[in-house]
């Protein structure tokens, strides 16, 4: 259990700061001469490093974390990390996301969705860690793998299974898809199926909210953006020029980095030249950190100071977190690149049997009860489906539908009427 | 493949492609010694394998390269010519297009590849202000000839918007690139051998739809096949039809269908995009004295819009009808109606007769 909750790191301080007064980490990095390790094995790599962050130290929220689970686990609840409701609620919402994904996979199969889906197995716990933290009023930006960011932000079951099958009861009206999850109820910003598309896109809703806050007086506007996006993101422009405007202009958004250490066939440590994301933060002035993103506790943590310094005030924050995909990165990817030991590695470290057993050990909850939200969960998806089978397929009228915001952007068709209300226009001929 | 299982469920919807497609070439332009039968991707594949062996300063790099690409183009080619001229590079297409410029510029061949069309617009920068103006505004000094972009374009039944789009109408508006979309395995090699050697850069547009589903008798020697030059692939005396890439496959079905009622269609493959061929497409207009133009991008602004332009311009006495266009629809690309964005077969059968019979 002592990897388990080993302390996540915490790089910090903007520029102004005494040098002197921050106790160097770099130095603590021990990965003293990068060049020659990066071009090892991913997995050697990984795991060596690993150990390696349990040494160094520092930062307040998140040494507590270690201190306190070390001294044992006692039954009293002041010393766990949540409360009981808090534990099932992240069990739930874990059991939900990787329930409906594999559903999602089972209905790719069947022929009930089509397209490329991207599925967000094993990563569950950045999500419930982060998201469950959030506000309605707080955004999401994700990437294409978003089925369960919108999920965990609260948009039900039914929209997003209705969405994927391209039903008009889905939550963008059948015309987005998989990649594309849009709800303007729960404020999730979508599914961008380009990466690094909405890193600039969250970074200008963090400067409404800021705005609104600071010229607009709504002084109780503390809305955080959270940008969800993976590793290969960071080695893309915008990527850069987002983490500069941040912390230029000291936005309240979180830039959450999903490392599953691939992108497609790409191996993260091949294709950057320094791995260690979190690093990239300091560089452009606001704290880098690096958690284990397979354990929900400790995104949790994390999570909760970097949302807390958003909405205090104090700017952005880059976290890294530690996760993987269990499965290959669409459904159309047979997975043969990864090395099986590597996936063995992080099978073992599935975030829902990690939460389960704590919750277990430190009887917050009893078997039963976990049982119960599975089932319920099982029912959740199943009724989704069926919703999202009996749904109307969208009518063709449709596709002209929110090109433009006045639908008469069609202008003026050869026989003199507007072509969006001329039905020929859509349907082409009597044929199709 | 899912894919494949994707198209079988689209036929039923009059999308039009059968299975495993040939495409006939009315022109024997290449001789047919060890013809082997092979798909899009393999043809693709044995024209870099080609391209890496004549030139010991050829590069091809792009994102996932290594393994053979998400569509395979690049199987074997890291194996063979190893690591230092078969590189994957990390996710940034304005890097990757940049970086090959300047990779051009010292004299080398560079081949990149962006994964999808749809990816190459963070490139566009780069590729419309640096690499077509590079040689202009040096005086000739430096140049990135040895430039060829690949990416695959178009749609493919379940692609979206992001994985469907048919950019070439942005790149034909640019002097100092050149761009070519084949529309067969054959073609597709003799055409990417021709880029690669051309002295100017190149986009180079792969049909997606056709990388497996397209089959044909390909020759397995190194042959190079003019570029600027259009070809009619089906002759015929009361329309002419233009078009390129996937499209034409579409097209050609039209076509024969068209002949069931006595309408004779001439069908021209343009192949480069720019500087596109006038006077064999003009000969032939001068022929039939009616034009049709389709190609899966956006009616508006699409590249139909310039030859049309052209036609009338150079044909317009000759013309007995106007140009027709069938193309893809003023929207974005999109996901569930594609079958009815697509400008499929009887858009393109019911504007054939329809011009007819001005």
């Amino acid at each position: 259990m002592a990897t388990a909750f080993s302390a996540a790191k915490f790089t910090a301080q903007p520029f102004p700061l005494n040098p002197a007064s921050t106790t160097s980490h770099d130095s603590s990095i021990v990965f003293a001469k990068p060049t020659s390790l990066f071009l090892g094995s991913t997995r050697k790599l990984r795991l060596t490093s690993y150990s390696k962050f349990n040494l160094s130290r520092r930062s307040g929220t998140v040494d507590a974390v270690s201190d306190v689970v070390k001294q044992k686990k006692s039954k009293s609840s002041p010393s766990l990390l949540i409360t009981k409701e808090e534990g099932l609620e992240l069990y739930e919402d874990l059991v939900l996301g990787r329930a409906f994904e594999d559903m999602c996979a089972q209905m790719y199969y069947r022929g009930k969705m089509f397209g490329f889906v991207h599925l967000y197995n094993g990563q569950e716990a950045v999500s419930t860690g982060f998201i469950k933290l959030l506000k309605q009023q707080d955004s999401v930006v994700s990437t294409y793998r978003d089925h369960v960011h919108a999920l965990s932000k609260g948009v039900p079951a039914r929209a997003v299974m209705s969405e994927l099958f391209g039903k008009t009861t889905g939550c963008c009206r059948g015309q987005g898809g998989s990649m594309h999850m849009f709800s303007r109820e729960h404020n999730v910003l979508g599914g961008f199926a380009f990466i690094g598309e909405g890193i600039p896109v969250a970074t200008g809703a963090a400067f409404t909210s800021k705005y609104k806050r600071e010229v607009l007086k709504e002084a109780d506007c503390d809305h955080v953006t959270l940008a969800f996006f993976g590793d290969g993101t960071c080695n893309n422009g915008q990527f850069f020029e987002c983490l500069n405007m941040a912390a230029l202009w000291k936005l309240p958004i979180v830039f959450v980095v999903e490392n599953n250490l691939w992108a497609i066939g790409m191996s993260h440590l091949r294709a950057t030249s320094d791995p260690h994301i979190y690093k990239k933060g300091p560089a452009f002035g606001m704290p880098g950190i690096h958690v284990d993103g397979m354990d929900v506790l400790k995104v949790r943590e994390v999570a909760k100071e970097a949302i807390g310094r958003a909405r205090r005030g104090e700017g952005p924050t880059l976290v890294e977190c530690e996760t993987y995909r269990f499965r290959g990165h669409s459904l159309a990817d047979p997975d043969e690149l990864r090395d099986p030991a590597e996936k063995a590695h992080y099978a073992a470290r599935d975030p829902i049997t990690a939460l389960k057993k704590y919750l277990i050990e430190n009887s917050l909850a009893s078997e039963a009860e976990l049982k119960t939200i599975e089932k319920k969960i099982d029912e959740v998806v199943e009724d989704a489906v069926e919703f999202a089978d009996e749904s109307p397929v969208p009518a063709r009228s449709q596709l002209l539908e929110n090109v433009f915001a006045d639908p008469k952007g069609f202008g003026i068709g050869p026989d003199g009427r507007y072509r969006c209300e001329d039905p020929k226009f859509t349907e082409g001929t009597a044929h199709v | 493949m899912a894919l494949r299982n994707i198209i079988g469920k689209r036929i039923g919807n009059g999308i039009g492609l059968v299975g495993r497609r040939s495409l006939s070439t009315a022109t024997s332009d290449v001789e047919n010694r060890n013809a082997k039968s092979m798909n899009l991707y393999s043809a693709i594949n044995q024209a870099l394998h080609l391209a890496l062996e004549t030139d010991p300063r050829a590069f091809v790099f792009g994102e996932d390269v290594s393994f053979g690409g998400v569509f395979r183009c690049t199987t074997g080619l890291a194996d063979r010519f190893g690591k230092a001229r078969v590189f994957n590079t990390p996710l940034c297409e304005q890097g990757i297009v940049g970086f090959g410029i300047g990779l051009a510029a010292m004299g080398n061949r560079a081949i990149a590849e962006i994964q999808f069309a749809d990816y190459i617009y963070p490139a566009f920068d780069q590729i419309v202000n640096e690499a077509a103006k590079f040689r202009y505004r040096s005086g000739n000094q430096f140049n990135c000839g040895g430039l060829t972009i690949r990416a695959p374009y178009g749609a493919v039944g379940h692609g979206g918007h992001y994985h469907s789009q048919s950019p070439e109408a942005f790149f034909c508006h640019v002097p100092g690139i050149k761009v070519v979309i084949p529309r067969s395995p054959r073609q597709a090699k003799g055409l990417l051998l021709s880029c690669i050697r051309d002295p100017n850069p190149v986009v180079f547009f792969e049909p997606k739809w056709l990388y497996r589903l397209a089959v044909e008798e390909v020759p397995e020697h190194d042959y190079m096949l003019p570029l600027s030059k259009a070809e009619v692939i089906r002759q015929g005396s009361d329309i002419t039809l233009v078009g390129w890439g996937a499209q034409l496959s579409i097209m050609e079905q039209a076509c024969i269908e068209a002949e069931k009622d006595g309408i004779s269609c001439e069908l021209i493959d343009l192949k480069t995009l720019i500087p596109w061929d006038k006077e064999t497409v003009e000969a032939s207009v001068r022929k039939t004295g009616r034009v049709l133009i389709s190609h899966e991008a956006p009616v508006t602004g699409g590249f139909g819009a310039e030859i049309s332009a052209s036609i009338v311009e150079r044909c317009f006495l000759r013309l007995e009808a106007p140009v027709a266009r069938v193309c893809g629809l003023d929207t974005p690309f999109p996901l569930v109606f594609e079958p009815f964005y697509m400008p499929s077969k009887n858009k393109v059968l019911d504007a054939i007769k329809a011009t007819v019979n001005y």
